[in-house]
């Protein structure tokens, strides 16, 4: 039976961080899912990069609540796009659709937040770029311990 | 190993019950994925029927906050880890949507919980909620518990764990 959801790389880190990459995607999935947990806060954004570039072709709208209102942003021409908030013990999901694709622009829809934080997220972002995603970029306050994964969905 | 991997399923019969549960849940991942759809014996919210879920038999340190909807958008905290499935008097045969990730469930930090819920009504009244949840305890989680507060789940109420392992 063909895999259909496989690890593909994961990073612990043992010192802070300011960016953490991921680079040499296999091009024989799917999609790509990253998850990321943070034992303690990374800020309160988290961005994403793809293939390292950082001019300002990201664009994302995102719905965030604080415990007391639920709010909504629009980011557009950014130089990243946001990922999923940590700012506390969180969790941060997020799945980027027909990554490997040379046609299309770029899409993902993520979700973070941290119950013993001041906010969670959902988001959807857009790389206006038709090049496949070859290397993703996260980028934050990360601490210590913090465990980033991406895992490989497979249509068939 | 594979990466993603059913553990357990839970399947609701004829008499229904208070809350399905997980338990003697191994080690041997590192994140624990949830996927629940169920109907509440409520009978006085057509709009859905709140639950919490707990680890481990402990019914202490909790909390979240939370996104949630009813045709307009509000957000809010709980002192447990809150969502919304369908009740008894939404529309029939509709059964409530929702999907459980606990990232490095076995490690020795505090658990975060990520929730998103929905259920559907063909009328006035529906709830959809995303809820970012802490566990504010260093166990590794062996069990879990899924517990309605309204009446208890319907029969074909489902549940499935699943383990993801990074490597």
């Amino acid at each position: 039976m063909a895999v259909t959801y496989e690890a593909i790389a994961t990073q612990t880190l043992g010192s802070t961080a300011s960016s953490v990459t991921f680079s040499s995607i296999p091009q024989t999935y799917t999609d790509v899912v990253y998850s990321i947990m943070t034992p303690t806060s990374a800020g309160t954004n988290t961005t994403i990069q793809f293939n390292g570039d950082s001019t300002t072709i990201y664009s994302h709208t995102q719905l965030y609540g604080d415990g007391s209102s639920a709010n909504s942003l629009r980011g557009t021409d950014q130089s990243a796009s946001l990922a999923g908030v940590s700012n506390g013990t969180a969790s941060i999901r997020g799945n980027i659709m027909n990554y490997s694709n040379s046609t299309t622009y770029k899409t993902y829809l993520a979700r973070g937040g941290a119950g013993g934080g001041t906010y969670l997220d959902a988001v959807v972002g857009l790389w206006r770029n038709t090049a496949a995603i070859t290397s993703i970029t996260f980028l934050a306050s990360w601490p210590v311990g913090t465990v980033l994964t991406i895992y490989g969905i497979k249509a068939a | 190993m594979a990466t993603y991997v059913e553990i357990a399923s839970v399947t609701v019969g004829s008499g229904g019950s208070a809350y399905v549960e997980f338990t003697s849940i191994p080690n041997t991942y590192t994140d624990l994925l949830v996927k629940f759809s169920a109907r509440s014996a409520r009978t006085n919210d057509a709009g859905g029927s709140d639950g919490k879920l707990e680890f481990n038999g402990v019914t202490t340190g909790y909390s979240s906050r939370m996104l949630l909807q009813q045709g307009g958008a509000y957000s809010g905290t709980s002192s447990t880890l809150f969502y919304f499935v369908n009740s008894n008097n939404s529309t029939s045969n509709t059964f409530g949507n929702m999907e459980v990730y606990i990232p490095n469930y076995a490690g020795s930090g505090y658990k975060s919980v990520s929730i998103d819920a929905v259920d559907e009504n063909n009328a006035s009244s529906a709830y959809g909620v995303l809820t970012a949840g802490l566990w504010s305890n260093t166990a590794a989680i062996t069990s879990l518990r899924l517990t309605d507060n309204n009446g208890g789940y319907m029969q074909y109420t489902t549940a499935y764990l699943y383990g993801i392992k990074k490597d």
